[in-house]
């Protein structure tokens, strides 16, 4: 090129205008939208400011140590309408937590036996499970709640209980149990039992790093049934093996003695966990097809039993398949826990909708509901990232 | 070989009649081994219970004709499709004018017959998207009135159209909300792809029901005094937020699996950016997105149904309410099985067109 031999410097002036300059632009139009979303917030909020102001709705956080003034049927921690807002929401934050981790924990049992049973080389086994999924996912959850709960109260009262297994009563007001009345020493025992588990792991991991080393197995069974069983045993012999178990009886009108489930939390567990365990079904029953054939006959060929094929080959491999869409189910069981409102069961939202309704207080009310299910599912989803990281295959 | 060999050697015999046939296929798939054997039993025994009580529920014990007295004395062992029979009108179309519910039920037949023209290959395309436009206004104008028929306020809206209709405005309007959501998301412009984030995550990590309440009780406080929004329309309005955060996640999916060349080669052919995004890249990412969405789609019909709580006539609620009435209210249980058997017919007929799109368009990341 003749330009190439000129010895003078060329410089290049911009020939595109700055509005065509694609940083410029990116930047005119960041700006323009931010303007825009703050433009539309300071809209939103100064529209809401005056009609709280034209209706005397008050504004900030000092409600919450007002006294709440409502009864919640059932709480974890002591509460009296005498309480604070604040402790009301709290026993209703409780009472989520309680339901979500109960569900969550039998719909992964529902959801593996259900989701192992479609892969069931039983034809019959296959199509029964295969019929559950389906009429399960197919149908609102709300309207399932609505049923479960319908069926409960429609149970006979306590003096027609129907005796399902002795000592367990299902009545109309409830499901009553027999339970172990607490004594000092149980809170010990748990200590214990949380001891014991920490023991297992570690010994575990010295086990791992021995067979690794030596080649030689330690038994784990029996040692892990000694720290975690042994230990609160031997806890609870020294103190005298108190136990005092209380059973439901009739007396008069209704049962005294042992625990009861509520009709709301028994139908919100009930559920919460068929409806999702549905849906895990799925997610397991993907996870295991994903792991491809060649690794089961790769494990039988190196001599591996059945059981061990299942264990370290098909079951690990599946997993990282398995936790990314188990982890976003944990998080819909907890969130559609908050439907606990149609039903009477006094989770967050009901108990947040009724400080709602008593205040008027409805920007500090929902975003209190909002904010605390924002923060569940960032927990769950932090430790669910976590513990994928943890089993993620690593890879060259 | 030759011809003498030919002759000798013996035909193949057919294989024992206990491994081919309905007895083969019994063994292998019901009797293989005695574990097998013990766990078809059982399970023959549940499904037996199941299907006999079911049937003898809803057929054989249910009360067909009579007066309510026949169901009381049935209670608890037949349905009382005699309730059924008197209260249908009001479980599908609500507290809509009585005369006028023959347009609850076009409403209701126009979605049908769109959604199963959505299942025909031939009418897939642009076409397609433009006629469920068409049929969301014909819906509106049915169930508003107006252009000479009578107006219903939305008040009075209820029922299966109600449903369908909060349902598919949803689905509709959510489309082109998590178009821009899923661009915005992908873009690189930090301050824009912050506001997109936080506005999924948000959305999608809080229940539908805070939406709602959210919806209904803080929207008529954020607009000015004098503009007043109509109950079903901030539920609509709730809905199209909530799913728009879902439906720009599948996008995003779909956005993601577009190769990388497609992009690079738009840029080579000297396109700008919308033009890159809408002739070459959102086709293709569409494409793949539309069994999310498909799914994402049952799960907004389902989900439909929490409008209940904030006291609107949806097929739930309508069902429910049905019967309140003295003489029926103990049968409160067979309204629910009606409405559910509405919902799972609508929700697996479109879960099934889901799975027919995505082997259709082969674009599920299946492994072989």
């Amino acid at each position: 090129m003749a330009t190439s031999h000129d010895s003078a410097t060329i410089t290049v002036k911009p020939t595109v205008p700055w509005y065509r300059d694609r940083n410029a632009r990116a930047i005119a139009f960041q700006i323009l939208a931010l303007s825009a979303v703050i433009l539309l917030g300071w809209y939103l909020v100064s529209n809401t400011m005056h009609n709280m102001a034209t209706r005397n709705i008050a504004t900030g956080w000092s409600f919450l140590g007002r006294e709440a003034g409502f009864g919640i049927s059932e709480h974890v921690i002591e509460y009296s309408p005498a309480d604070s807002y604040g402790r009301a929401i709290l026993v209703g934050f409780l009472n989520t937590i309680k339901v979500a981790v109960i569900g969550i924990v039998l719909a992964t049992i529902i959801g593996v036996i259900v989701g192992l049973a479609r892969l069931s080389p039983n034809w019959l086994v296959a199509r029964m499970a295969t019929v559950y999924v389906e009429s399960l996912r197919n149908v609102p959850l709300l309207l399932q709640l609505i049923i479960w709960y319908g069926l409960i109260i429609a149970m006979p009262g306590p003096r027609q209980a129907v005796q399902m297994i002795p000592g367990v009563f299902l009545t109309g007001r409830g499901v009553y149990y027999p339970s172990i009345e607490a004594e000092p020493v149980h809170t010990w025992m748990a200590v214990l039992f949380l001891v014991g588990i920490a023991l297992t792991w570690g010994y575990a991991r010295w086990a791992k790093r021995r067979q690794d080393e030596t080649g030689n197995a330690a038994p784990l069974l029996l040692p892990a049934l000694g720290f975690i069983v042994g230990l609160p045993l031997v806890a609870w012999l020294v103190a005298g093996a108190p136990l005092t178990l209380g059973i439901p009886e009739l007396k008069g009108f209704n049962f005294a003695g042992g625990s009861v489930l509520s009709p709301e939390f028994a139908a919100m567990v009930v559920g919460l966990s068929t409806y999702t365990g549905a849906f895990i079904a799925e997610v397991v029953r993907s996870g295991i097809q994903a792991v491809s054939h060649g690794q089961t006959e790769a494990a039988r060929a190196l001599g591996l039993r059945p059981m061990l094929v299942t264990r370290l080959v098909v079951f690990p491999q599946s997993l990282r398949v398995i936790v990314p869409p188990l982890t976003s189910q944990y998080l819909n069981l907890t969130k559609n826990s908050s439907l606990a409102v149609a039903i009477g069961y006094p989770d967050l939202v009901s108990t947040g909708n009724t400080a709602l309704n008593q205040t008027g207080q409805a920007v500090e009310c929902i975003a209190i509901i909002m904010g605390v299910y924002l923060a569940i599912s960032l927990a769950i989803s932090l430790f669910m990232n976590w513990y994928n990281k943890h089993i993620a295959l690593v890879e060259r | 070989m030759t011809a003498a060999a030919d002759a000798d050697l013996i035909p193949a015999r057919r294989p024992p009649a206990s491994e081919t046939g309905a007895l083969g296929w019994a063994r292998h798939n019901l009797f293989s081994g005695w574990l097998n054997t013990i766990i078809t039993i059982v399970a023959a025994f549940v499904a037996y219970k199941v299907i006999w009580g079911a049937l003898s529920y809803t057929v054989f014990n249910a009360v067909w004709t009579g007066t309510p007295q026949t169901c009381q004395d049935m209670l608890g062992k037949g349905a009382c499709w005699l309730a059924i029979q008197d209260r249908y009108r009001f479980i599908l179309f609500g507290p809509f004018d009585y005369d006028q519910q023959w347009r609850g039920a076009l409403v209701i037949f126009l979605f049908v017959a769109m959604v199963g023209l959505s299942a025909i290959r031939r009418f897939w395309g642009k076409k397609l998207i433009y006629g469920w436009v068409a049929a969301l206004a014909v819906v509106l104008w049915l169930m508003y009135g107006g252009l000479g028929l009578k107006v219903v306020e939305t008040s009075k809206w209820g029922g299966l159209p109600l449903t369908l209709l909060l349902a598919f405005a949803g689905i509709i309007f959510a489309f082109p909300l998590g178009i821009v959501l899923a661009l915005g998301r992908r873009s690189h412009m930090p301050a824009i792809k912050a506001l997109c984030v936080a506005y999924i995550e948000l959305i999608r990590g809080v229940p539908l029901i805070s939406v709602l309440f959210m919806a209904s009780v803080m929207f008529p406080l954020f607009l000015p005094e004098n503009i007043t929004i109509d109950k079903v329309l901030r539920a609509q309005v709730g809905i199209i937020l909530f799913t728009a955060a879902y439906t720009a996640e599948a996008i995003r999916g779909g956005l993601q699996a577009v190769p990388k060349g497609q992009y690079e080669a738009a840029d080579a052919l000297g396109l700008g950016y919308w033009r890159k995004m809408s002739l070459i890249v959102l086709p293709q990412a569409l494409k793949i997105s539309i069994p999310s969405i498909v799914n994402n789609f049952i799960s907004t019909l389902k989900d439909t149904s929490l409008v209940t709580i904030i006291a609107l006539y949806d097929l739930l609620n309508t069902s429910k309410i049905a019967f309140n009435e003295p003489q029926w209210r103990s049968f409160f249980f067979d309204g629910f099985v009606v409405a559910g058997l509405i919902f799972f017919v609508f929700c697996f007929s479109i879960s099934r067109i889901s799975i027919k799109i995505e082997r259709v368009l082969d674009v599920g990341h299946k492994r072989r």
